[in-house]
């Protein structure tokens, strides 16, 4: 397969100036304007906002264990046509992720598919059993140069173990994405603790229960000087700690999912299982105060924590049905929605929140830089000026527990390009031969 | 929509009064009687002949009750749910000779449905059925032994019946639709 | 009324003429024939994935009395227990032809799920969900008050300024849950008594008002009805409260605190009772206790329920 050339055509590159894009190979090699188009495939831009490639810290592939949910090939189309050209694989697969085995193989499987650059996150714990610690150093100087662990569906919640765990990622660089769920507090938990849970005799799961171990580990992460990631902020006291902590200098950051930033508990009221997710959707004014920290910079940044399920995991009672959404899909639509339509942030900050920020705190070098000469071509146009009712065509993974489905959401992403050919255009993805094709002559160089 | 007016006060007790006599010789007098009116017109209609017969035959106490018919319908299905009435039936039954009355008889639906729920609370010796309007259509095999007026009608036509101590006056009218 | 799956769905009209047709219902219960044909031909299911003998026997003699079959489906041991299982229960009771399907369930929100699920077109009745609702009892309580204060003339009456305090395991209540909304609704004042880990944390949200001592509640105010609630002895194990000596000691309806009560204070119970723990004997069995009406009566309201159910209009599907 031949190098491939892009010129994408009177774009804007974030919130600023309009100009076109020339890439050829995994490198933008012009912009400007009125440049020319020879040997180059013509992308029409004209009122597209042009990022660079999104990339999400926290993705479920599933794959291996769960194929019947996702692959890490379905996972990757539900990232391209998310806008998505990196996305960070959670570790509790079957096997678990705690292997230099396990990590390579998805490594190479994101390789072989090609619609986005996959990265393993190592588990914390051995069989994320919250006991030992997993081979960190292995999986950090293995072929998938892990730099990310997490136990994500599971809290580390031993003090101890989570000191160690700090501590020993530091001589690699590595750090901890915590998943703040006090266990005890939050046994049997359905949905948020207040007046619905009340009402609708779902058992509490109480803020506290996520405020306190977050409170916990960014002491601990300032007495041992390491690096913390929290995931899924989901409450107005969680924005406050981290706020507290930042001001104190300690090493965190923190992400918020597009779903905690659009939907509240009062969706729980149909006990319909869509809306089941961990950590629950919370009140309306968490959800106020999660996007003014987001636009405030003390939430760094946008993940999914796209959870894929087969349907009979939520055609069921509520109490039956498996946590989790997904989100890749929509993610960028809902953010729009959410942050930009309301004017909380531009499409600059967009790309920090999606693409850069996220990139850095996983160290993925080769992702999130801004879009300029000599930067690779992992771009995302965007048609923010559409509105449409979100359905089941969007979604490109192979499960269907989005609960955004019906809703009307502003955006789309017409075109994403990863590492310098394009895995979605006109809105459709391409197909898997193409693109498997395509990311083998890159690997080849 | 024109009303037409069939009956009036003075139409209404001439018919009953006649009933009464009608029922007093049927029954060769007024023992055993008992007066089930259907609710809520025939319970009203029934308290009437009631006290018609005691001033016939002085001294005479003819009880009166109310049969509700709600749950022996066999149209539950297609009508939306009608508040039941209660059933109050101050004696026994068993051996009586009962009255049914009703204000109007139709397709006789209703009166089957009485007779079921009859039969739950006793065995009469002898049912009889007055009606103060026999309009005709009947779909079942069931005629009245007492009836006020015949009235002949058309499908589409409404027969309404009111009465003073429901509605506030008395007068029975019939009611042409108006062809859409 | 196509379902019955919260009495927060109830509006004081629907709910008084709910009990209205129990009273009819009721008078049928003292007639040499007991049976009534409006339900002839009608498939009733009771779908139960939770063992519960009274309510089935109340609601199977309800469908009976209404001449309607009666199919008792207990999933409970059997290998349908959870997850799909409800699905695939449900299409294979449509398939079936029920008409009504009366379900108790462990999972709060299940008889919700089934009603929106269109895996089967039945009238829903929520026999008890998980810690939520069970509206036909919270609807047999309402009943009993009214007879005993309204007595012969109870029809068109609500519960206007009765006092009703409820003592007991609130947060896990489907009882209590229901009893509150319905209570309300009618124009009852409401009082919970409970130690706080008794309490769901935004109960202050709730229409009622709130006491940690029985004591105090009592000599506050001389409640028109006391209910105390069946007090579960693992939830001491979750720390719920001590051991049941110090919850009978400090929230049970003693014989003590019972004989200070006035003789027209109802004493009410959902049952099963635990004897010494929340209710002393002599409470239970006094004249002022309605337990044994309660269950009675529940025959009446599970006739209403059924027939309003299975006699409103279907709505056409488009």
């Amino acid at each position: 397969m031949s190098t491939s050339s892009y010129l994408i055509r009177g774009a804007t590159i974030g919130a600023g100036a309009t100009t076109d894009i020339l890439t050829h190979g995994n490198v933008i090699t012009a912009m400007g304007s009125g440049l020319d188009a020879a040997g180059a495939v013509v992308i029409d831009a004209q009122g597209l906002v042009a990022l660079p490639g999104l990339v999400d810290l926290h993705t479920h592939l599933r794959e291996p264990g769960y194929e019947q949910s996702e692959t890490v090939l379905t996972g990757t189309q539900a990232a391209a046509i998310g806008g998505f050209t990196a996305v960070f694989a959670m570790a509790n697969t079957n096997p678990v992720a705690d292997t230099a085995g396990v990590v390579e193989q998805v490594l190479a499987l994101g390789e072989a598919a090609g619609y986005a650059t996959v990265r393993p996150i190592g588990a914390v714990t051995q069989g994320l059993d919250g006991q030992r610690l997993a081979e960190l150093g292995a999986m950090a100087t293995s072929r998938a140069q892990v730099r990310v662990f997490s136990d994500d569906g599971k809290c580390v919640s031993d003090p101890l173990l989570m000191r160690r765990a700090l501590e020993y990622v530091k001589s690699f660089d590595g750090v901890i994405a915590q998943h703040a769920q006090e266990p005890r507090l939050t046994e049997n938990a359905q949905m948020n603790e207040g007046e619905v849970s009340a009402r609708l005799g779902l058992t509490g799961w109480p803020a506290v229960a996520e405020e306190s171990i977050i409170a916990r580990d960014v002491l601990l992460a300032e007495h041992v000087k390491s690096r913390l990631h929290i995931c899924h902020l989901s409450t107005a006291g969680s924005v406050e700690v981290i706020r507290w902590a930042k001001a104190r200098g300690i090493n965190v950051t923190a992400e918020v999912t597009p779903h905690h930033l659009l939907l509240d508990e009062e969706r729980a009221e149909t006990y319909d299982s869509r809306f089941k997710v961990n950590p629950p959707l919370r009140r309306r004014e968490d959800v106020l105060a999660l996007r003014e920290a987001l636009a405030d910079g003390t939430i760094d940044i946008v993940a999914t924590d796209h959870a894929p399920h087969p349907s009979e995991s939520k055609e069921c009672e509520w109490g039956a049905a498996a946590f989790g959404m997904v989100g890749l899909e929509s993610a960028l639509s809902v953010v729009q929605e959410t942050m930009v339509e309301t004017g909380l942030l531009n499409w600059d900050d967009v790309a920090r929140v999606l693409s850069i920020t996220p990139a850095r705190i996983g160290s993925l070098s080769t992702h999130g830089q801004p879009l300029t000469v000599g930067a690779p071509a992992h771009i995302t146009l965007v048609d923010p000026n559409t509105r449409q009712t979100f359905s089941r065509q969007r979604l490109a993974g192979r499960s269907l527990n989005s609960p955004f489905l019906g809703l009307e959401l502003p955006g789309r992403v017409m075109a994403t390009l990863h590492q310098g050919y394009a895995t979605v255009l006109d809105g459709i993805l391409i197909e898997s031969d193409i693109v498997a094709a395509h990311a083998e002559a890159v690997r080849r160089g | 929509m024109t009303a037409r007016v069939i009956m009036q006060t003075p139409d209404i007790h001439r018919v009953l009064t006649r009933i009464a006599h009608e029922i007093l010789e049927s029954n060769r007098g007024p023992d055993n009687l008992v007066l089930l009116g259907i609710p809520t017109r025939g319970v009203t209609l029934a308290h009437r002949l009631s006290s018609i017969l005691e001033t016939i035959v002085p001294g005479a106490v003819i009880p009166v009750g109310a049969l509700d018919v709600t749950m022996y319908r066999d149209d539950l299905w297609k009508n939306p749910t009608r508040m039941s009435s209660p059933t109050e039936v101050p004696v026994s039954i068993d051996a009586a000779t009962v009255i049914l009355v009703d204000d109007v008889l139709y397709s006789g639906r209703t009166v089957r449905a009485a007779l079921d729920a009859m039969a739950d609370l006793g065995r009469p010796q002898i049912v009889r059925l007055a009606v103060l309007v026999d309009r005709g259509h009947r779909e079942l095999p069931i005629r009245a032994d007492f009836v006020g007026k015949n009235l002949p009608s058309a499908h589409d036509e409404r027969i309404n019946v009111r009465l003073t101590e429901l509605d506030g006056e008395d007068v029975v009218t019939i009611d042409q639709a108006v062809s859409s | 009324m196509r379902h019955l799956l919260s009495t927060t769905e109830l509006s004081r009209e629907a709910a008084i003429e709910l009990l209205d047709i129990s009273e009819d219902m009721a008078a049928v219960a003292d007639r040499e024939n007991k049976k009534l044909p409006a339900l002839r031909g009608k498939t009733v299911v009771n779908l139960f994935f939770e063992d519960s003998t009274r309510t089935r026997i109340s609601f199977e003699a309800a469908a009976k009395r209404l001449s309607a079959d009666v199919i008792n489906f207990s999933a409970k041991g059997s290998s349908v227990s959870k997850g799909e299982s409800l699905k695939d229960t449900a299409q294979t009771l449509s398939a079936m032809g029920a008409d009504a399907v009366v379900i108790r369930h462990g999972a709060s929100g299940a008889p919700a799920v089934l009603a929106a699920s269109g895996w089967i077109d039945a009238g829903i009745i929520n026999a008890g969900d998980g810690t939520h609702e069970h509206p036909t009892q919270a609807l047999l309580d309402a009943f009993t008050m009214r007879r005993r204060i309204h007595g012969a003339g109870s029809r068109g009456k609500g519960l206007d300024g009765v006092s009703v305090t409820i003592v007991g395991d609130i947060v896990h209540s489907r009882v209590a849950r229901s009893n509150v909304w319905l209570l309300k609704t009618l124009g009852a004042h409401v009082r919970l008594v409970a130690p706080a880990t008794l309490l769901p944390v935004a109960v202050d949200s709730w229409p009622v008002t709130i006491d940690y001592d029985l004591d105090h509640a009592l000599a506050e105010s001389t409640p028109d009805v006391i209910m105390m609630l069946r007090i579960q002895q693992e939830r001491m194990n979750d720390a719920f409260f001590p051991n049941p000596r110090e919850y009978a000691n400090v929230w049970g309806l003693s014989t003590a605190r019972w004989a200070k009560l006035p003789a027209t204070s109802l004493v009410m119970h959902p049952g099963p009772m635990n004897r010494g723990l929340e209710i002393s004997s002599a409470a239970a069995d006094s004249p002022q206790s309605t337990v044994l009406e309660q269950v009675a009566n529940g025959v009446s309201v599970r006739m209403a329920t059924l027939y309003t159910v299975l006699t409103s209009t279907r709505e056409v599907s488009a």
